[in-house]
């Protein structure tokens, strides 16, 4: 679960890293408000969106007058903001930050990942910040810098110094760096972040290290135990039909073909996606209607895809172990009944109680089109579709 | 033979009374696994699908001499749940529960490393199928009636592309030794390299196939191992190949994240390791089926 900038800055704020002065605004008149309030001469005012690359989308100005800051947070207010991370219809703009603009000396990069091969927390750090990683993973890979830390014993001081120096930070610099290392990994740690970036963590004017900019996710599993983090969940930020699926039980996500897809169990679904693809045709979604799927659930699996207008057909297939293969053809029965449906459906059951399945989808009179296999499902499948296409 | 598990192997389930623990209990006493107790933390003393019921691990271990446990514990509690088994003795744990927390894993993990090689528990899973030997045991949530007792082992993160695998050489005549779910998520108990290694040891398997999918460096680390230490053929598929970058695709660990991430590379990688590579996902069994008449014929 992603969160706003502003979120992150004031969490990790409150674990010991320094941050800019800012204020929320819902209303460009609020944002106005906000940067007589925090005084001055200059301001960032930042659109609030669940993806990076703002500032190249046109989400992000620095502004000399309180007018300025008005005007260019009337722009911005209901905006879908497209950047290079988000889809093509981007992502709203319902909060803005305004910012005391920071004196920039040098911008580095910070960030704290789950590193899947030491099966621990790492720290990736360079001087040279402002990009994106993966940007920066290319062009200058010498500068990254990597930790990895031992949950045992959390990140040690000694570490945090290593690093520190490897940047190139001196003086006083230094133990603000271990401050600031030791917040963000106690933060990762203690509310089950799966990533913490600070990109850039600028050197001011002065020489002080602040966060300019801040992004933190969470791992979904734990949020039964964070309901403060659980409470920052926005909505506006998510895919509708992700989101709504998910509150069903349903893992969804929406690509951009034509041929609807119904499956149970993460790796099926993403092989039939594959199968489709070799036979000609461009799956519409990933979907994973999980185990014991009930009759409801199936039907609730059909509205999910079908509210994609791009869907020309739709493919169930499932092999059954935890689920059962007459549950779910009801559930396609139901669905084809209830929802009225025209568009070419392919089924294909196999597993646990496969005969019972087969016999609700060949004695419910309906012109549900059977398959035996993967192969066969994805064929027939992809020629239904080339048949009302053409 | 077989790894992990046989028709001798005796086995507690942990969260045996809730719904779904029972439901899967009694379908693996009915396929003839050695079953003998249960562990929910109140009820010891009491009888479930005429098995005895305690409230520790530790009980259990003591009482029925059990060596491997089923985990069916939500999520929340899962994670102790396994570090209580591997401190009780038990030599295998098999997680099915999808959910845990990774910090709560990264936490497993170490503590399953401070246990001496000799006494140290392995762990299958979690948010995986489970372990089936064909015909003898299994413990987990796979329809047992599709597999083939034969000599073939299976290893896949995804339960149900692994039955696929299964019914699909099935079909062509070919039986399985053993098949594991090593499970979807981003930190697990234990790697395809880990199993690659059982059944590269096992006199009772002749050749392996390897199911993985986009995400993480398990697949990569395994192709190292195939291609300098095994010699039992293996033939993989890897799942993805239409999933965008960046998307998680239903398993917590599937998603495209880094270099040598995406099913194209991983292929590559496979393939440069001597791997053979089902093309298409109902290809696998007759991929199998051509290196095994290859190998027949050399």
């Amino acid at each position: 679960m992603d969160i706003h900038e502003y979120q992150a800055k004031e969490i990790l704020s409150r674990f010991g890293v320094p941050v800019p002065r800012g204020g929320l605004a819902y209303s460009p008149e609020q944002a106005g408000y906000r940067a007589r309030e925090l005084g001055g001469s200059g301001w960032v005012v930042k659109a609030q969106i669940h993806s990076g690359g703002r500032g190249a989308a046109g989400g992000v100005k620095f502004c000399r007058t309180e007018e300025e800051v008005r005007d260019f947070a009337a722009t911005l207010f209901g905006r879908q903001l497209v950047t290079k991370q988000t889809d093509a219809n981007g992502k709203g703009v319902y909060r803005i930050w305004v910012e005391s603009a920071s004196d920039i000396a040098q911008e580095l990069y910070l960030g704290f990942v789950l590193d899947r091969k030491s099966e621990r927390i790492m720290i990736v750090a360079s001087a040279h910040g402002g990009m994106e990683i993966e940007d920066l993973a290319v062009s200058d890979p010498a500068s990254l810098r990597r930790m990895v830390v031992d949950p045992a014993v959390g990140l040690a001081e000694y570490q945090a110094r290593e690093l520190a120096f490897a940047l190139g930070l001196r003086g006083g610099q230094i133990a603000q760096m271990v401050t600031i290392l030791r917040a963000c990994y106690r933060a990762y740690r203690d509310l089950d972040a799966t990533m913490v970036e600070i990109n850039p963590l600028v050197i001011t004017g002065k020489g002080d290290l602040v966060a300019l900019d801040a992004k933190m996710s969470f791992d979904t599993n734990a949020l039964f135990r964070r309901p403060e983090i659980a409470e920052l969940r926005d909505r506006s930020q998510e895919d509708p039909r992700e989101s709504a699926a998910g509150d069903h039980g349903l893992s969804y996500v929406g690509l951009d073909g034509d041929i609807g897809c119904i499956i149970n169990g993460a790796g099926l679904a993403m092989a039939s996606m594959d199968m489709i693809k070799l036979a000609g045709g461009e799956p519409a979604n990933f979907l994973d209607i999980g185990g014991g799927a009930s009759p409801e659930r199936v039907v609730r699996a059909f509205r999910t895809v079908l509210a994609d207008r791009n869907v020309l057909v739709v493919l169930v297939n499932i092999f059954a172990g935890i689920n059962r293969c007459d549950w779910v053809a009801e559930g396609v029965v139901k669905a084809y009944r209830e929802l009225g449906l025209t568009l070419p459906v392919v089924v294909r059951l196999a597993g646990t109680n496969v005969e019972e399945g087969r016999r609700i989808v060949d004695n419910s009179g309906l012109p549900l089109i059977s398959a035996d296999t993967l192969a066969d499902a994805a064929a027939k499948a992809v020629e239904a579709r080339n048949r009302i296409a053409a | 033979m077989t790894i992990l598990i046989d028709e001798t192997t005796p086995i507690i389930v942990q969260g045996m009374s809730g719904r779904i623990g029972q439901f899967h209990a009694a379908d693996m006493i009915r396929h003839g696994t050695r079953v003998v107790g249960g562990v929910t933390p109140g009820k010891g003393g009491e009888t479930l699908l005429d098995r005895p019921l305690f409230n520790t691990v530790r009980e259990a271990v003591e009482a029925t001499g059990a060596e491997a446990s089923l985990v069916f514990v939500p999520p929340p509690f899962a994670a102790d749940a396994i570090m209580e088994a591997a401190d009780a003795g038990i030599r295998t744990a098999v997680c099915v529960t999808d959910g845990i927390p990774a910090q709560d894993m990264m936490r497993v993990k170490r503590f399953l490393k401070r246990y001496p090689a000799e006494r140290k528990m392995r762990l299958i899973g979690p948010n995986c199928a489970g372990v089936i030997s064909p015909g003898k045991s299994f413990m987990g949530i796979m329809p047992p009636h599709i597999y083939k007792p034969g000599r073939i082992g299976i290893v896949g993160r995804s339960g149900t592309l692994g039955y696929e695998a299964a019914s699909q050489m099935n079909d062509l005549g070919i039986g399985v030794s053993t098949s594991v779910g090593i499970g979807g998520d981003p930190i697990n108990g234990s790697s395809f390299r880990d199993i690659l290694e059982l059944f590269e040891a096992d006199p009772g398997t002749d050749a392996v196939m390897m199911i993985g999918e986009i995400g993480g460096p398990q697949e990569a680390e395994a192709a190292e191992y195939v291609r300098t230490k095994m010699k039992k053929p293996v033939v993989a598929y890897i799942a993805g190949l239409s999933a965008p970058k960046g998307r998680k695709m239903g398993h917590a660990g599937a998603i495209i994240s880094a270099f040598g991430e995406s099913a194209q590379e991983k292929v590559e990688i496979l393939s440069a390791a001597g791997i053979t590579i089902s093309p298409t996902p109902s290809a696998m069994g007759e991929t199998m089926a051509r290196v095994l008449a290859g190998r027949a014929a050399a």
